[in-house]
């Protein structure tokens, strides 16, 4: 069985703000940052989990070649609660060549693309403005700038499986370590605003004019949203007391169909059970669940039948979609964040936007923070095409 | 431990004038003269009729050299674990996609949408073969066929189970096309188990190295593998062709390559 993963530092910044402090802050006060607003020329009904200031926010000098909205996201992430310093002093311990970088994403920088498009030349279709799509919309892009921002030489790569991204590439950390070739791993996810994805939900009709209710009874789609999310991770020999481990992980296809899940979230069980054989765990220990919950009808509904026909229905669990808006291929990390958060902090949080819940769900759906220890909790990333990721994460005792 | 080591348990590719292992594997051999034929490609056997007539060119090379190396293998699709990778997805959907954002009118279709994640393939490999295994979908630009394999290769070793690997590449149309130049489709498929099942199986054993990657000493060939990334897996091809023991190194990132040697059992 592959060894449990210690978080040695992790940070995040979403539409809640950059870094944990106002993070926590926003759980805390059960604040959402989904908002009715504009954002560049998109004319639909809908509101957005912005990240505040991004726009103005300039990428260091020597990594201009990279400049595109992902990127600057990217690197304000990694410029909240010392992260910096702490892969600097990996770097020390392990070198630069056993570091690896694995993180997730869904769009990556193709804003840029979206935008040299609008200029091409109207008798040629060729770009009247340069686009460096190696270092903006490729997918690899953002682990190809966090390896250069960091000086990093080991191995690198993008996955890319729509919502459950930024969750499977703690399990690709943990195999490379298994397997000896690594001693540390970056990983985490961004993604950030672009039309692809408005315009895309917005014609599978998932998207909500309001801010998103997850598990609410008149749920009626997702708020997009963009965030950042890293771990530094490591093997467990200095896991103090009170340290966050990642102690299980599972993952699994849905074999169904390509933009909804399973109806009875078979694929789902799957990757919660892996995720609890490889942690050695009963579904009696865990003791919060963060729901993938995106707050469209058919994936809270078959969430729901999947989590309560494996845990019943007295375990506290809520999604934080309705805080930071969906933020696709980082969803994954961000909540996998908010996880490591809630056991430091012994705070399950409470939903936000979510009223009335929907009386055909089972689960025990938080309204409002329940605020005792955690040992062990859960988190649940599903996406498109079918990928099931969920992981464990748990508080090292002391 | 440092080293990672798999078995071969069949192989599959496409790409031009490379048509199915057995055909590709002649003419990786010496044994047939290669020439640049157009490809051609199957239609993407399994899949729902509907789906099938909206397959793009990813799904269809990830389905030819699927099923090829799976019939090499013997194996069973329902059961096996996957990676996909490849560096730009389905490109033609995504150039269709930026054109309709582009448009007055931006109603993007939603079958382009859904086909427009990385994992678009995967999703209909898992529907076509009733398939509820762990997949992922990766990308590592240039790099993209090194990082499938280290990532395969380490699904077999950590699960103990054999695993699929798919590699594909296909074309942007102009003007993305004039910015990344990827000049024909090409896919390859590998099937990897964590114990020989054929004594003629070659064993791998991967490991991270600064070596400068391998070239094929044909010059179309050598083309090929320098101007696709999922062709970058022709060296290794090419010793498993020739059921030679030997050493070769994949491009992977910047200055750093993945050096794999090649055992046949004697």
């Amino acid at each position: 069985m592959p060894s449990p993963l210690h978080l040695s530092a992790y940070t995040m910044t979403s539409a809640l703000g950059a870094g944990l402090a106002p993070t926590l802050e926003a759980l805390r006060q059960q604040r959402s940052g989904v908002r009715s607003t504009r954002w560049e020329t998109v004319d639909l009904d809908t509101c957005l989990g912005e990240v505040q200031g991004l726009d103005d926010f300039r990428l260091r000098e020597d990594l201009a070649a990279f400049d595109c909205r992902n990127n600057r996201l990217a690197q304000w992430g990694l410029e909240q609660d010392d992260f910096v310093l702490a892969v600097r002093e990996a770097m020390q311990r392990h070198g630069a060549e056993r570091i690896g970088v694995f993180l997730g994403t869904s769009t990556s920088g193709i804003l840029s693309s979206e935008l040299a498009y609008r200029q091409r030349d109207a008798a040629t279709g060729a770009f009247t403005v340069p686009l460096d799509y190696q270092h903006t919309h490729n997918s690899y892009s953002v682990a190809d700038f966090v390896r250069s921002y960091f000086g990093l030489t080991g191995p690198a790569f993008v996955v890319s499986t729509a919502c459950s991204s930024s969750a499977k590439v703690f399990g690709n950390a943990q195999r490379l370590m298994d397997c000896g070739l690594i001693d540390a791993a970056i990983v985490g996810g961004v993604d950030s605003l672009c039309l692809t994805t408005l315009y895309g939900f917005n014609s599978l009709q998932l998207v909500s004019a309001r801010p998103c209710r997850p598990f609410d009874a008149g749920r009626d789609g997702i708020s997009i949203g963009e965030a950042a999310a890293f771990a530094l991770v490591e093997r467990t020999e200095r896991a103090a007391p009170g340290a966050i481990v990642m102690s299980g992980i599972g993952e699994s296809s849905d074999a169904h169909h390509m933009s909804s899940p399973h109806p009875e979230g078979l694929g789902a069980r799957a990757a919660m059970q892996q995720a609890l054989a490889m942690a050695g765990l009963q579904p009696s220990q865990i003791d919060y669940i963060n729901l993938h919950g995106t707050a469209t009808p058919s994936n809270d509904a078959a969430e729901d039948k999947a989590v309560s026909a494996m845990f019943g229905t007295a375990t506290p669990s809520s999604s934080t979609k309705g805080h930071t808006g969906h933020t696709l291929g980082a969803a994954g990390g961000i909540e996998a964040v908010i996880c490591a958060l809630a056991l430091q902090h012994g705070l399950a949080p409470g939903g936000c936007g979510t009223e009335t819940l929907d009386p055909k769900l089972q689960s025990r759906y938080l309204l409002s923070n329940l605020e005792q220890p955690l040992r062990h909790v859960l988190s649940n990333s599903f996406g498109f095409g079918g990928s099931n990721c969920s992981m464990v994460l748990s508080r090292v005792e002391a | 431990m440092s080293q990672l080591q798999v078995h071969v348990q069949g192989v599959g590719v496409y790409g031009p004038g490379l048509s199915g292992w057995q055909q590709a594997a002649e003419v990786l051999a010496g044994r047939m003269p290669f020439g640049m034929t157009p490809i051609s490609l199957p239609p993407a056997e399994a899949l729902p009729p509907a789906e099938r007539r909206r397959a793009g060119v990813s799904i269809k090379l990830a389905f030819a050299a699927g099923f090829d190396a799976i019939r090499q293998a013997g194996a069973d699709p329902a059961r096996l674990r996957s990676v996909f990778t490849s560096t730009g997805g389905d490109c033609d959907n995504c150039h269709a996609i930026l054109e309709t954002l582009a448009s007055a009118d931006r109603a993007v279709s939603p079958t382009r949408f859904h086909n427009s994640v990385h994992n678009a393939p995967s999703g209909y490999w898992g529907i076509a073969t009733a398939c509820r295994a762990t997949s992922t979908s990766l990308c590592a630009y240039d790099g993209s066929f090194a990082a499938g394999l280290l990532e395969a290769a380490s699904q077999v070793v950590s699960a103990g189970e054999a695993c699929l690997l798919l590699a594909y590449d296909s074309p942007y149309p102009d003007p993305l096309g004039q910015v990344r130049g990827i000049p024909y489709p090409f896919g390859v498929g590998l099937v990897l188990s964590p114990a020989p099942v054929a004594a003629h199986a070659a064993t791998l054993r991967l490991s991270l190295g600064r070596q400068e990657p391998s070239r094929l000493p044909d010059p179309a060939l050598e083309a090929m593998r320098h101007s696709v990334p999922a062709a970058r897996c022709l060296p290794l091809l090419q010793h498993l062709a020739q059921g030679r023991s030997g050493r070769v190194s994949l491009d992977y990132l910047d200055g750093m390559a993945l050096d794999v040697d090649i055992r046949y059992a004697a």
